[in-house]
């Protein structure tokens, strides 16, 4: 029966042979789409068990990873956490947001820039480890920000206009992310479910993940357009009747207050210094829609790629309007939005003599063996306006601060170049605005500051009483007073 | 029929001392690795073990050398191997457990007794049994055990229900699984029945379409032997040793008899049984569902009898990949049963997939090892014994394995040699000692034939057959199954 014995070795044999297809199947073929089930639990472990890199502001971790005896085996820690958790999110069970989202290749080591100490660790043994995420953050801007808008909702948004870097980046009311960042499966859920149905919606990054009607400071871009067109410079009189009809409609724009703009006609610096409607309404109507929307997308409106590497919400400057819609986005209305990202970016191509430098928030990347990785150089977006125009607008934009709506932006010794905004809001308080940059000669910041539903003066908030001030707190703490 | 098959005459015996330090080696580099990979540092005791495994392993060796000195030398040091890497896992899962404040730990000590336990009684065996055809004696009383030892879970008092599976027996403190036992008594059992009446099974009866079907009065022992299985499978809700030990019965009558209408009928029988079986056993049914839809959310989420170890043991093994986390590095313990029925799960992602590889290579040659004694050797009943026997290893490896990595359904067996459990390593060993006692015969240099061997060139084909078989007057047509006294005073 040798016959028979030798079929049955090899079909015995062939049993193997599909045992170890089916292994090969699971462990090489499948493993990939196995490892990347949601289900699976080894997914998070080991994501949680490598040594995440830090993100550092000013040489200091403001998120780190330390080792610790649960079945992670390592626990990430937020130093300060809601003064920085507009800009480092929060990483845990629930998932992950803002920088830990943006930076995370870096953060866990798995970016192909840091492919050779990879491979170093497979041939050593060594575990992977994340790289540092060092970032532009200035603590002392961050600081008075969150301090100035303190109960207010709203969001700061500071920058260096010479080279994109972010200083401040605030939103307001934060949250801690180390309660996000629990082990506990169930305390992190519980902890994320109160933070979506929180009041102020903690977990909406509002300097840039909203929009919002930008008001009068929108009036910057409706200027920068038309000083552009050559049709126009600071001294052009234009008309400032009490109340503008508006073509095709029988809607009017009145002025804020509902009186004149204290002459009319009036000078296009002095339309801005008293934000007047009417001459800007018209104005917009003037320069016409595509000069406005081409304008618009020089300082970043409608591009939908920025990134700081956190993706920036879209603002939008609407077209295909009739006048009298043309009018109404002119003053910041209608469907014009912008995130308060947005207007900083305005003030910052002001400031920099009308070179608009790619925001960002990362300065350098560093390996776990401290090497640089990758150095952000700053990049132009793209010039806004002319330098010519840049410095009429920065000399307007100083009569605003000096004799105009943003006094309360003043800063002794320092000269302010800033405009407010006060955007109206059917059913709700207005949102207040202001945009500003200092010192106005050799601009070192420049800042958006947002306060939603007029923040602590309610119906009584414009952007020049309740923006201003915290704008002017920002500005003195990057400036060193 | 045998045609020649060489009875080349080998020692070997220095190669299997190299073999068998070198399968020693694997254990212990594997039990000294699971420590520094899960706590850092070498096993306080990795002498003590290392001392113990060796005389262990040094003594079956000798026993061997003693009692079976042509057995083949390869099978002892892959099974010492085999049962050095399960120990590891078993240890390194108990770490995890222990560490993670699990009440339930200390199998790797357990199994290391048993390991010794199983060594001493194989070697015992190997002394006792002196020729492998003494049991062909006991052919009936084999097949009264098997009864006995398959209805012992279903007996009150001793019987014990874990996971759905009535298929534990406990006695004091012990916890046994009789099947696994009853694999043996079985495999005994066929091969005698079968070496007996494989003529009648194999010429008789009507031919139908090309196959010759067997005569109805000789299809009584088979629908016993599946009434048995089902039964099993359904009284005991255990499929896998219904489907292995039915497997077992199917590739024996198949060796014994030559007839594909055999295997044809017997599996057409299991199958049309288990699909009924599945249909109507819930428990059954559940496993069937697993398998189909394991990746399905409300069969994964199930609480009880879902996809959920199943699938776990497949992410265990994805995270392994290629090359394995390391020994101690990976998460095995996630997957429910990691040390019994999932430890092919745990070393594949340890270990990875090569090293899975190179396990099922190492079981792989066992099986052929084996089948090689049935060929080697020279009687019917050995043949029958030692095919049945390396065929049960291959069928229960691939049940395990394949269900784990969802090639067919999931059914509760134990890796041979790797898996934690008392039974099935005391059950494999002796199936070992059985083996090593087969490839002994098979390998003897048969001494009354070669008192006038021919000359070189001049030998007639006669002769030259001849030299297979067991004595001269044993040569002839179905020269592999004369009876024998021993035989004849079994009937």
């Amino acid at each position: 029966m040798n016959t028979p014995l030798r079929r049955l070795a090899a079909m015995a044999l062939a049993m193997s042979l599909i045992l170890m297809g089916s292994v090969t199947w699971i462990q090489f073929f499948q493993a990939n789409r196995l490892n990347n089930d949601p289900r699976n639990v080894r997914t998070l472990y080991r994501e949680f068990g490598n040594a995440r890199g830090p993100i550092v502001v000013a040489g200091t971790a403001v998120a780190s990873s330390v080792a610790v005896d649960d079945s992670f085996g390592y626990q990430r820690q937020y130093a300060a956490g809601p003064l920085w958790s507009s800009v480092t999110g929060f990483y845990g069970i629930t998932g992950r947001t803002e920088l830990e989202q943006a930076a995370n290749s870096d953060l866990t080591g798995r970016s192909d820039q840091l492919f050779f100490s990879r491979v170093r660790n497979l041939l050593t043994g060594g575990s992977p480890q994340g790289a540092s995420v060092e970032t532009t953050l200035l603590p002392a801007a961050q600081q008075a920000a969150i301090d100035a808008l303190g109960d207010q909702q709203g969001a700061v948004v500071a920058i260096e206009p010479s080279t994109g870097k972010i200083l401040a980046l605030v939103s307001t009311p934060g949250f801690d992310p180390n309660v996000l960042a629990s082990h506990d499966t169930a305390a992190a859920s519980a902890a994320y479910q109160s933070l979506l149905s929180a009041d102020g919606n903690p977990l909406l990054n509002k300097a840039t993940q909203e929009i919002y009607a930008p008001g009068s400071t929108f009036k910057l871009v409706v200027a920068s357009a038309a000083l552009e067109s050559g049709s126009f410079t600071a001294d052009s009189t234009l008309a400032a009747p009490t109340r503008l009809s508006l073509p095709g409609t029988t809607a009017t724009i009145g002025n804020f207050g509902g009186g004149g703009c204290g002459s009319d006609p009036i000078t296009l610096a002095d339309a801005l210094r008293v934000s007047c409607n009417t001459a800007f309404a018209q104005l917009g109507m003037d320069v016409g829609e595509s000069a406005l929307s081409a304008q618009a997308k020089k300082f970043g409106f409608d591009d939908p790629g920025i990134a700081i590497p956190m993706g920036v919400a879209t603002s939008k400057f609407p077209t295909g309007l009739t006048q009298a819609q043309v009018a109404q986005s002119s003053i910041g209305q209608y469907s014009v939005t912008a995130s308060p990202m947005q207007m900083a970016m305005v003030a910052a191509a002001i400031a920099n003599g009308g070179t608009l430098m790619k925001p960002y928030l990362v300065d350098a990347v560093r390996s776990a063996d401290l090497s640089v990785v990758n150095t952000t150089t700053p990049q132009v977006y793209s010039q806004a306006i002319s330098a010519s125009t840049a410095t009429t607008l920065t000399t307007m934009m100083q009569g605003v601060v000096t004799g105009g709506s943003g006094k309360a932006a003043q800063i002794s010794g320092v000269a302010v170049a800033g405009k407010s905004g006060t955007a109206e809001v059917p059913n709700n308080p207005p949102n207040a605005w202001f945009t500003s940059f200092a010192p106005a000669d050799k601009p070192q910041v420049a800042v958006a500051v947002f306060v939603k539903s007029g923040g602590s003066l309610n119906d009584e908030a414009t952007g020049g009483k309740v923006a201003a001030p915290i704008a002017k707190a920002v500005m003195e703490a990057v400036l060193g007073r | 029929m045998a045609t020649v098959a060489p009875a080349r005459v080998r020692g070997g015996q220095g190669v299997g001392v190299v073999l068998l330090v070198l399968a020693l080696l694997i254990g212990l580099a594997a039990y000294a690795m699971v420590g520094l990979g899960f706590a850092g540092t070498v096993p306080a005791d990795v002498a003590e073990y290392g001392l113990g495994m060796a005389v262990l392993a040094f003594g079956a060796w000798a026993v061997v050398r003693w009692r079976a000195p042509d057995a083949d030398p390869v099978i002892l040091p892959t099974v010492v191997a085999l049962n050095g890497i399960g120990l590891a896992m078993i240890y390194r899962l108990d770490l995890s457990y222990e560490a993670r404040g699990r009440s339930s730990y200390g199998f790797a000590d357990k199994q290391l007794v048993w390991t010794a336990i199983s060594m001493v009684l194989a070697m015992l065996l190997l002394i006792v049994l002196r020729d492998h055809r003494t049991l062909r004696r006991y052919t009936y009383t084999a097949m009264v055990a098997s009864l006995v030892l398959l209805v012992m879970p279903l007996v009150p008092g001793i019987g014990h229900t874990v996971n759905g599976a009535q298929i534990w027996v406990r006695i004091g403190p012990a916890g046994l699984q009789p099947a696994e036992l009853a694999k043996l008594t079985l495999a005994v059992f066929f091969a005698g029945y079968l070496v007996t009446n494989r003529d009648t099974l194999a010429l008789a009866g009507p031919s139908v379409l090309g196959l010759r079907l067997p005569r109805a009065r000789d299809l009584g022992p088979i629908i016993v032997v599946w009434a048995a299985s089902l039964a099993v499978l359904v009284l005991q809700s255990d499929l896998g040793t219904s489907l292995l030990l039915f497997g077992l019965f199917v590739a024996m009558l198949y060796l014994a008899t030559e007839r594909v209408s055999w295997v044809l009928i017997g599996l057409g029988m299991f199958a049309g049984g288990a699909a009924v079986v599945a249909t109507v056993v819930p428990h059954v049914h559940a496993r069937f569902d697993v398998w189909l839809h394991a990746m399905d959310d409300d069969v994964f989420n199930k609480a009880v009898g879902g996809s959920g170890q199943l699938v776990r043991g497949l992410y265990g093994m994805a995270s392994g990949g290629l090359f394995g986390t390391g020994w101690g590095e990976g998460r095995p313990y996630l997957v429910p049963y990691a040390e019994s029925d999932f430890i092919v799960a745990s070393l594949g992602e340890e270990l990875g997939l090569t090293g899975l590889l190179a396990i099922l290579v190492l079981i792989t040659i066992l099986v052929h090892r084996g089948m090689r004694a049935a060929i080697g050797v020279r009687d019917g009943f050995g043949k029958l014994l030692a095919g049945g026997l390396a065929f049960l290893i291959a069928l229960q490896v691939f049940v395990v394995v394949g269900g784990v990595t969802r090639l067919i359904p999931l059914t509760g067996l134990t890796t041979p040699f790797l898996a934690y459990g008392g039974s099935s390593l005391l059950a494999n060993w002796l199936i070992v000692a059985l083996l090593l006692r087969i490839s002994d015969d098979a390998r003897r240099p048969a001494p009354a034939v070669r008192t006038s061997p021919p000359t070189p060139g001049v030998g007639t084909p006669a002769i030259a057959v001849g030299a297979d078989v067991a004595s001269p007057t044993a040569a002839g047509p179905g020269e592999d199954d004369q009876p024998t006294q021993v035989i004849g005073r079994a009937r």
